[in-house]
């Protein structure tokens, strides 16, 4: 048993103190903002240059003109602003971002992300705005499968794929449970109806509880 | 203030650096790409956040084989095949740039600065050979600055003096691009007269820009008006 991509959303969106300003990343972070009901006080920022994004849109309420970082269309919140681009990765460099959340496909006990590159030589590398995003907010958080297809985990002593950055994430929300890592030391948060044991045995690490 | 989108194309020279505005489509001056395609310069470095979508813009510039390097932050998308093919195929060179590097070197560029130092890519692929510097406990990576001969920018009303306003998440790379070329050529859906817009909601003051040019009202506004 583990949570679906929905309950691990809804866990994350759970954790998200009020008054917080936000950047989902593209793929299954989005799903977190399902989640973000309208008596939370919580601000999104797309780097795309919207703060106060709101949710996606079909049909004529579609703008070409106002879409998120997936390119997918959304809308905007009354007292939405409106920015360039520089703008926008100086708010998130500068601090001013409490948390973003990052999809990944592997994260290292020490924090090292990897989520853009799989070090495939044929693919077409594109990095977008996970470098900047991963050590630009207060707070990185990671939301992935704890294992690939192939039953490996992602989550790692030390990361194989090229690095997005260096101890740049704090948490990492999977379905089978809720880890702590990077400087504040590497420990399980929360397990979903797994042992510890079956998450050392799934990650070959040696897991503690906080 | 320029007749038509051929006059705001003249005298781009083969061989120029293009910063083309644009997140997607939004905001992509597509009437002033279609421009370029018709005025026949070619061997061009772009500079855009993207490497074009489905065949208008960027990709039918691409296609046309007039580009010889991109320089841009995420060139593979679902509809990027025009892109793919040529790079896959060696015909087209790629500088990948973190997408917030790319936007602040091209600020860099227009602001007279000598480059930067960002925490971003520290410890990257992206970074290897970069110069590095430690300040108050933190690494750095130091990143250039992007200027181009010529900027395309998508914006949404203008007037003569080349003042622009965007529209919605259309503004992104745009202001930064209109301040960091020799060429500034922005694209809008109606130029309005001088003294129409509120001088406290102009985004990218006129100094900037040379060449303004109306294209007619967006389709989307078409169909609401």
């Amino acid at each position: 048993m583990s949570l679906s991509r929905s309950q691990l959303a809804a866990r994350i969106a759970a954790d998200i103190p009020d008054g917080s300003y936000v950047n989902l990343g593209i793929g299954s972070p989005t799903l977190v903002a399902d989640h973000l009901t309208a008596d939370r006080d919580i601000t999104l920022q797309t780097e795309n240059g919207l703060l106060g994004m709101g949710p996606a849109v079909t049909g004529p309420a579609i703008d070409p003109d106002l879409v998120n970082a997936g390119k997918i269309p959304v809308s905007e919140l009354p007292g939405a602003s409106y920015f360039h681009q520089a703008d926008s990765f100086a708010m998130m460099r500068g601090g001013h971002l409490d948390i973003c959340v990052l999809g990944a496909f592997q994260v290292s006990t020490s924090g090292d992300l990897a989520n853009w590159h799989t070090g495939d030589q044929d693919a077409i590398p594109a990095v977008g705005g996970a470098m900047d995003l991963a050590v630009g907010a207060k707070q990185s958080w990671v939301m992935m499968d704890l294992l690939t297809k192939t039953g490996e985990s992602r989550l790692v002593e030390r990361c194989s794929y090229p690095l997005t950055g260096v101890g740049c994430v704090t948490r990492v929300y999977t379905d089978r449970a809720v880890f702590s890592v990077g400087a504040s030391g590497a420990r399980v948060l929360e397990r979903f109806d797994t042992t510890l044991d079956e998450l050392r045995e799934l990650t070959g690490l040696p897991w503690n509880e906080a | 203030m320029v007749a038509d989108v051929a006059d705001a194309l003249s005298g781009v020279a083969d061989g120029s650096t293009v910063l083309i505005g644009g997140f997607g489509l939004a905001g992509h001056p597509v009437q002033l790409i279609d421009g370029l395609l018709e005025q026949g310069a070619r061997d061009l470095t772009i500079v855009s956040n993207n490497a074009g979508n489905g065949d208008t813009g960027l990709a039918a510039l691409l296609a046309a084989g007039r580009v010889s390097k991109v320089v841009c932050s995420f060139p593979r998308q679902v509809d990027s095949y025009v892109f793919d093919g040529l790079y896959r195929t060696g015909q087209v060179q790629l500088e990948l740039v973190p997408q917030g590097n790319l936007a602040e070197r091209i600020r860099a560029g227009g602001a007279g600065l000598g480059g930067f130092f960002t925490p971003t890519g520290f410890g990257t692929p992206l970074a290897e050979g970069k110069e590095t510097r430690q300040i108050d406990g933190s690494w750095y990576v130091f990143e250039t600055p992007i200027r181009g001969d010529v900027a395309l920018v998508g914006g949404y009303l203008g007037d003569p003096l080349g003042n622009v306003v965007y529209r919605k998440t259309s503004r992104n790379f745009n202001p930064v691009m209109a301040a960091a070329a020799d060429l500034s050529i922005v694209q809008v859906d109606r130029v309005v007269g001088v003294g129409d817009l509120d001088p406290e909601a102009v985004v990218t003051p006129g100094i900037y820009v040379d060449r303004v040019v109306a294209v007619g009202d967006r389709e989307w506004l078409r169909e609401r008006a």
